[in-house]
């Protein structure tokens, strides 16, 4: 996979003073998605704090995760971290009965140097359940990313022998990796169905027990901007082949994907472009809300690209792209796709900004007073006092946005505070209207 | 190690952010990684208009390997010149504490370059919470102040010509602070005592070398200010109040204590007048204990759960004004322990002193009472439990910072609580007649019931695998997906609806 060198894109890099989610945030979607699963933070108060607040109610829920919070003994060694963990994790295995135990390592694991990697199979030799490693830490990564690092470390952990061999594939094994709802799944397993294209399995899977074959030469191709390490453990440690493919975010990214797929797999995609066509359609509703409007991705969660690619695609002028980390050769395919976007729709590139400075992007959407910035809640509520219209990013990344069924979800929330504005201007009531 | 699910109280980081943010012109910069300055939310849960003065020094990998060198101290002169604050809090996480970078030498250095005052922020943050900290990192930032007012003479120490007060602990994010803060204004008018200054908020630090000029303090939450308090004591000899005035004798508890200080200046004020008018006309919840209503209360149970403050205020009048039963009464503020049982103990059956919520669920579980009075967690304990519950201390969520006036303190709290704690019982109370008498008549009503009847009786089935997926939408909008999409079924003549036939009316069905 080589990038074309003729993209003609500025790629900035700022001094990363930015709002984002601390990537053991991954817990909150991976313990749901994972039904047998249980994550063990290994932190300080300040994760625990961050965990509680962030999940909202989830935490009430009795969430099968939970903080092994860090005193003082063990910053100071005085107490043994094997021992430590192995106390805590049988009372786990005992009140919960998972069929594995996550261990997400934070910046104070990383600080004082414990070696989960090391402790991890010891334990898990002496308690009897798989203990799986992984390090979302602030340190190193931001946000979605906590999700990478964990499935990097989940791939690992797929069996290798098949035990049913199921011969009627036509092609090669397909793996699919990136962590999405179960109904997210069952559709784009079913649209890849309408082209002959079997899903072998998913990374991961509903439960750790059922974690999919994979074999050296199975293909693998990811759904989300964000799981470089996972693409890359599974090329260099698994030996399979990555399909570089666009991700399936809108139509037009839910199409690219598939083409690519069948391409690598020599099947004609019959049909496809009519699919696109029809969704298209049916989002002329929205599209039309936001055509000609402008907005700036202050960046925080990795799918900026495929957002902006769709967003420009739909009609709208994107200032810029934030992005915490920008990995030009797993989102290779994304970036020229998005500049063919570009070149279709006859507008300008848009710089990229890997690492942003929040306060430089405040002083930018100032002069730039765009339709929309789409943000952190850092920002949104202050910039709404300043009359501009946000959307909170969050909100994408738990949110159905990927496929042809899901892309009305994303327009439905893009065009959410653009709706709002306008109902409030309709109101003929200046009260609702002016800034604050 | 400690297994832990749910935190009462923060980490002390969070204190000290509370602390800066809530002066006028401080700007907090943390030491800290990417995702730890989490207290943004701030702009969320108080709906701020206005941009939170915290900024991260991110500590990523390189910093972990060559230390923060110039990064910190150029973040410090950077915001200097950006924003022009009076002062810069450098704030440790407990991330960085355990790097052991000199932090102190940063400040000195950056204090050279920058206009602002620069200090760092003196927490221990496993040793200390969120609470702690708070109250240690107000007395820090007064100290520094008043000792440098000292040094160049500005310090104002000539009392006020009136009697003055300053109020000390009315943070952001505090459990109704700012409803508080102007019931405490408008007690304070009444009894005709001059506001000093409030801290910290929304105050500049260039005023706090008139902090002196009061003839007293008063501290309304002990989590916050008593250390400030107990500084200015000993270095001016001023005296404090700590009665917090939530309730109708606690509230005279405060006003006789002014008096009384008043005296101490031979001031000689009779407030006994106005005691009573405000408790007959203004507070309804004297009179309200005594109408027939709260007769129904008499023998009800209850448990009470929060901060040391606001739990120890809500026993006494649970105890003392409503004449309910308190089983237990408990705080988190385990650091306060002596202090909470000591107030307590006379107006409970037993006093629990913890901070691990899986206690107290089990003991609200094995206590059965009527109502709780507790945090966001007792809350959910109670929905569980079916128990209702009055939230009536942090750890906060949105719903606990109300548009409409509701404060906790002074007489208009009085009434606040009094419907607070009336609320809770009687809505306990008709649940369990609704349930005694068969619940709603309407809950077999034929809106609950199919609805594809109405369409020309043709029968429209679901495949397994689709009902499944149905199963997995959100209750609340369960049934008007399974309308859409059955319509959407017979319009296009399926007889059968499967996972495809569902994706599809979501597809085309728009809105």
């Amino acid at each position: 996979m080589t990038l074309s060198t003729d993209l003609s894109f500025t790629f900035e890099c700022e001094t990363g003073n930015y709002h984002t989610f601390c990537p053991i945030s991954c817990v909150a979607w991976l313990y749901q998605k994972i039904e047998d699963s249980f994550f063990l933070v290994i932190g300080t108060k300040t994760c625990g704090y961050f965990l509680q607040n962030a999940m909202g109610v989830m935490i009430f829920a009795e969430p099968r995760y939970a903080m092994a919070e860090l005193e003082e003994g063990d910053i100071s060694a005085q107490l043994n971290d094997y021992n430590e963990l192995r106390r805590l994790c049988i009372q786990i295995k005992k009140d919960r009965k998972p069929s594995v135990i996550f261990w997400i390592g934070t910046c104070t694991t990383e600080i004082i140097k414990m070696d989960l990697e090391g402790i991890a199979p010891k334990l898990e030799a002496d308690i009897d359940i798989p203990i799986v490693v992984a390090r979302a830490n602030g340190l190193d990564y931001a946000f979605t990313q906590g999700e990478d690092t964990v499935l990097a470390a989940m791939s690992q952990r797929c069996p290798h022998k098949n035990l049913s061999l199921n011969t009627d594939n036509t092609h090669q094994p397909l793996i699919i990796f990136g962590s999405l709802p179960e109904s997210v799944t069952k559709q784009l397993t079913l649209e890849l169905l309408k082209y002959n294209i079997t899903v072998s399995g998913w990374l991961p899977s509903a439960k750790y027990t059922e974690l999919p074959v994979i074999r050296e030469g199975y293909h693998v191709i990811g759904v989300n901007p964000f799981l470089s390490r996972t693409a890359t453990t599974l090329m260099r440690r698994r030996k399979t082949k990555l399909i570089g493919a666009p991700f399936p975010i809108g139509p037009d990214g839910t199409r690219a994907w598939i083409e690519k797929i069948c391409s690598v797999f020599n099947i004609i995609p019959l049909g496809l472009k009519e699919r696109e066509q029809e969704i298209w359609n049916n989002l002329q509703d929205y599209t039309k809300l936001i055509q000609g409007k402008s907005v700036f991705f202050m960046g925080d969660n990795l799918l900026e690209i495929s957002l902006a690619r769709f967003l420009i695609r739909c009609g709208m002028i994107v200032h810029e792209i934030g992005i915490p980390y920008m990995d030009k050769r797993y989102q290779g395919a994304e970036l020229i796709l998005l500049q063919k976007t570009c070149e279709d729709m006859k507008v300008r590139i848009p710089k990229i900004v890997e690492k942003p400075d929040n306060y430089n992007q405040l002083e930018r959407i100032r002069d730039l007073q765009p339709d929309l910035v789409i943000t952190g809640m850092a920002h949104a509520n202050p910039l709404e006092a300043r009359g501009i219209n946000t959307k909170w990013s969050v909100e994408f990344t738990f949110a159905s946005i990927h496929g042809f069924t899901n892309a009305r979800d994303i327009l439905e929330l893009v065009t959410r505070p653009l709706r709002r504005t306008v109902n409030l201007q309709a109101s003929e009531n200046s009260i609702f209207s002016q800034t604050y | 190690m400690k297994l832990a699910y749910w935190m009462y109280a923060g980490p002390a980081h969070i204190g000290t952010l509370r602390i800066a943010s809530s002066f006028k012109n401080v700007h907090a910069i943390m030491h800290a990684p990417l995702g730890d300055d989490y207290f943004v939310m701030r702009s969320m849960l108080e709906r701020d208009r206005d941009f939170t003065p915290v900024t991260a020094s991110i500590v990523d990998r390189h910093v972990l390997a060559r230390g923060s060198q110039e990064k910190v101290i150029n973040n410090i002169t950077r915001k200097d010149k950006e924003e022009n604050p009076d002062l810069i809090i450098l704030t440790p996480t407990c991330t960085s504490s355990i790097l052991q970078e000199d932090l102190s030498n940063f400040v000195k250095r950056a204090s050279l370059e920058s206009k602002a005052d620069i200090i760092l922020a003196d927490v221990n943050h496993y040793r200390v919470n969120e609470l702690q900290a708070s109250d240690r990192t107000l007395e820090q930032i007064i100290s520094f102040y008043l000792e440098k007012a000292s040094r160049d003479h500005s310090l104002k120490i000539q009392k006020s010509l009136n009697p003055s007060v300053n109020i000390i602990g009315i943070t952001s994010l505090g459990f109704h602070h700012h409803h508080d803060l102007v019931e405490l204004k408008r007690l304070f008018q009444d009894l005709n005592i001059e506001i000093n200054h409030i801290l910290p908020n929304n105050t500049s630090v260039n005023q706090l070398q008139s902090l002196p000029q009061a003839w007293f303090n008063f501290v309304p939450y002990r989590e916050t200010g008593l250390l400030a308090a107990e500084l200015l004591k000993k270095e001016f000899n001023m005296p404090f109040i700590d009665i917090t005035p939530i309730g109708l004798t606690q509230i005279e508890f405060f006003v006789k204590k002014i008096q009384q200080i008043l005296a101490d200046n031979d001031i000689i004020r009779d407030y006994t007048m106005y005691l009573n008018t405000q408790r007959k006309y203004v507070s309804q919840s004297a009179w309200f204990s005594r109408s027939i209503d709260c007769q129904n209360l008499i023998g009800k149970t209850a448990v009470v759960f929060g901060d040391a403050t606001h739990a120890a205020a809500i026993t006494k009048i649970l105890h003392q004004e409503m004449n309910i039963h308190v089983i237990w009464s408990g705080t988190y503020c385990i650091h306060d322990s002596l202090w909470f049982k000591q107030a307590t103990e006379k107006y409970c059956d037993q006093v629990i002193l913890t901070d691990d919520h899986e206690f107290i669920g089990n003991l609200i579980a094995k206590t059965e009472p009527n109502a709780i009075f507790g945090t966001q967690m007792e809350r959910h304990i109670g929905k569980r439990l079916n128990i209702p519950c009055g939230v009536i201390s942090s750890p906060v969520h949105i719903q606990n910072f109300p548009l409409s006036y509701k404060p906790f303190v002074g007489y208009e709290g009085t009434n606040q609580i009094a419907d607070l704690i009336y609320n809770s019982f009687t809505l306990g109370m008709e649940d369990h007649l609704l349930e005694l008498f068969g619940g709603h008549d309407t809950i077999d009503n034929k809106t609950y019931g199919s609805s594809i009847k109405s369409q020309d009786e043709k029968q429209v089935l679901w495949s397994l695998e689709a009902k499944q997926e149905l199963s997995r939408i959100p209750r609340f909008i369960r049934g008007k997906v399974k309308k859409n999409t059955e319509q959407f079924a017979q319009a296009n003549n399926y007889s059968k609806i499967d996972l495809k036939v569902m994706y599809e009316a979501k597809e085309k069905i728009s809105g």
